[in-house]
């Protein structure tokens, strides 16, 4: 054995090649650091899942918003004028007028409600039915519902509101675009106000792995110092902690998209409940693979800018003493 | 190999350790540096190490000026010296095969031949059945021995030691020496420094005395190596 050792011993120390060494490196710190959280189970899995929350928090609210948007699509109706025609005008201009108006190029269809119609409608809706059949008369006058073309911009939208509204035959133009325009704003400063607590949250991220990396750094000084000293570089020294906060990263990226797909599919039934109620066929969108991939690559980055910041500020100070 | 020149270590607040001191190590020596407690010893090996710069003077090791390496070099400088430390300095969370293994791990070394080369050195210092075994688990001169196949693994041209024996008695102090001799048979240059002048005197090898940071004396060989040191029938370390 003694003998076989010393002639293994005359055979000179390959290097493996450059990028096999690098990659074998890699893989074996990719591992060590992985095998480590893994030992401290209990304080790895709080980091992780505070990481998870404070990952969690921006992609739910980019779902409510996502949601909602989506919502708002499907208020085409929502853009549509209400035409109340005067009530001296009759059933038969009514419709000349719908035929006119709907050969225009910035409308798209015209529908008339006649007055009979509106009243109908009203008593069945309102729940003032017997009330109604005391009326002598209808009250209400016919109304051409005018929904303007896909391709109208607000100005030019603005500009039929008022030609519309200039027709003789008109009373008045009933704009309800305008809480649409509203709640779009307020999706809009929702977007940008998620975006920037993203931004606050991703520091937080950033300031979390990197005390965690800080402790982890100052646990192993020794360690650290007994490896300088015997020749390892900084970078040696720092990929293990680089690939714990690649770890951590990772772990709250996985546990963040479990939260938000369990807090999915808590609301996903009583959403359809709602949308049900309201007729419609409503459904909760869920993350998609882009989005559940931002989310990864968003706690890999974080981990690794956090791992990062801290192991260059404390690496340096270790030094062999 | 190793080149002290006129060397000055000053340490913030006044203190001097090194006043001036000089002397060269040649290829292939075994020199020992001697001293009482604070008479420098620990300090010249920390510049030989680049773990301190000198205030003035050089240190010139292995024709390389220690002035010279810049920070980030220093790794690499260090890979070409085998260092002994007296509290060994082995990891604890690692086994004997780990620990021996990490300079060659640094290096980039293939696991394979790195497996190779581990299992050669632990040969050499008489530990290769525990490689698998924790440090903590060995007694103070194996984990000794460990320390020196880490610092031999890579086959350095020079080993430094710190007070290699200081906290082993006087049988595993010789063992431990024995084990140097016996890379310096075959071309190592070491640099031990050691306040045991019992020991040293057994040896017979060259001593550089230092006293308030100046070297004393020296001395030449002048001691037939006694009954333990049968180093001539000893096998080549390397072979």
């Amino acid at each position: 054995m003694a003998l076989k050792a010393h002639s293994e011993a005359l055979t000179p120390a390959r290097r493996s090649s450059p990028v096999k060494t690098w990659a074998l490196l890699h893989v074996d710190n990719c591992i060590g650091s992985l095998g480590r959280l893994v030992r401290q189970p209990f304080a790895s899995l709080l980091t992780i899942l505070v990481i998870a929350v404070t990952l969690a928090l921006p992609a739910a609210m980019h779902l409510v918003i996502k949601n909602a948007t989506l919502l708002s699509r499907s208020w085409d109706n929502a853009l549509d004028f209400s035409v109340y025609l005067k009530t001296d005008v009759s059933l038969d201009e009514a419709k000349r007028l719908t035929d006119i108006i709907e050969q225009r190029a910035d409308v798209e269809i015209v529908t008339l409600i006649s007055a009979e119609a509106a009243l109908e409608q009203f008593k069945a809706e309102s729940g003032f039915g017997a009330a109604l059949d005391h009326l002598s008369t209808n009250p209400l006058p016919h109304t051409l519902v005018v929904r303007p073309s896909g391709a109208n911009t607000q100005q030019s939208v603005m500009l039929l509101n008022e030609e519309l509204a200039n027709l003789p035959e008109a009373d008045f133009v009933q704009v309800d675009t305008e809480w649409v325009q509203r709640f779009l704003a307020i999706l809009d400063m929702l977007k940008r106000a998620i975006a920037i607590g993203a931004m606050l949250l991703g520091a937080a991220i950033i300031v979390i792995i990197g005390n965690t990396i800080r402790l982890d750094i100052q646990n192993r000084r020794e360690e650290i110092e007994v490896t300088k000293l015997i020749g390892a570089s900084n970078a040696f020294v720092r990929r293990p902690f680089l690939y714990s906060g690649l770890w951590y990263g990772l772990g709250g990226g996985l546990l963040a998209l479990a939260l938000v797909g369990y807090g999915l599919y808590a609301l996903r039934e009583p959403a359809a409940r709602l949308a049900g109620l309201y007729g419609s066929s409503f459904a909760v969108l869920a993350l998609d693979w882009r989005e559940s991939l931002a989310i990864l690559g968003t706690g890999i980055g974080l981990g690794l800018a956090g791992s990062w910041l801290a192991a260059a500020r404390h690496m340096r100070r270790i030094e062999p003493r | 190999m190793i080149q002290i020149d006129n060397v000055v270590k000053r340490f913030p607040g006044g203190q001097e350790a090194l006043r001036g001191l000089s002397f060269s190590v040649e290829q292939g020596e075994m020199v020992f540096v001697t001293g009482h407690s604070g008479a420098g010893k620990s300090t010249l090996l920390r510049l030989i190490a680049l773990i301190e710069r000198p205030t003035s003077g050089q240190v010139i090791v292995d024709g390389k000026n220690t002035r010279r390496v810049t920070r980030g070099r220093i790794p690499a400088y260090r890979r070409q010296i085998g260092m002994v430390f007296q509290d060994h300095k082995l990891l604890y969370d690692r086994s004997v095969f780990d620990n021996v293994s990490l300079p060659l791990v640094i290096a980039g070394i293939s696991h394979r031949d790195a497996a190779r080369k581990v299992r050669a050195a632990l040969d050499q210092v008489g530990l290769l059945t525990k490689e698998k075994r924790n440090p903590e688990t060995l007694s103070l001169g194996e984990q000794q021995r460990v320390g020196i196949a880490r610092a031999i693994v890579s086959r350095p041209k020079l080993v430094i030691a710190d007070e290699p024996t200081g906290n082993l008695d006087p049988d595993l102090s010789l063992e431990v020496m024995r084990i140097f001799r016996r890379f310096n048979e075959v071309g190592v240059t070491l640099l031990i420094a050691s306040h045991d002048i019992a020991l040293i005197d057994q040896l017979g090898c060259r001593r550089i005395a230092l006293e308030n940071g100046r070297a004393q004396i020296e001395e030449e060989d002048d001691v037939i190596y006694s009954e333990p040191f049968e180093l001539q029938q000893e096998r080549d370390p390397w072979l």
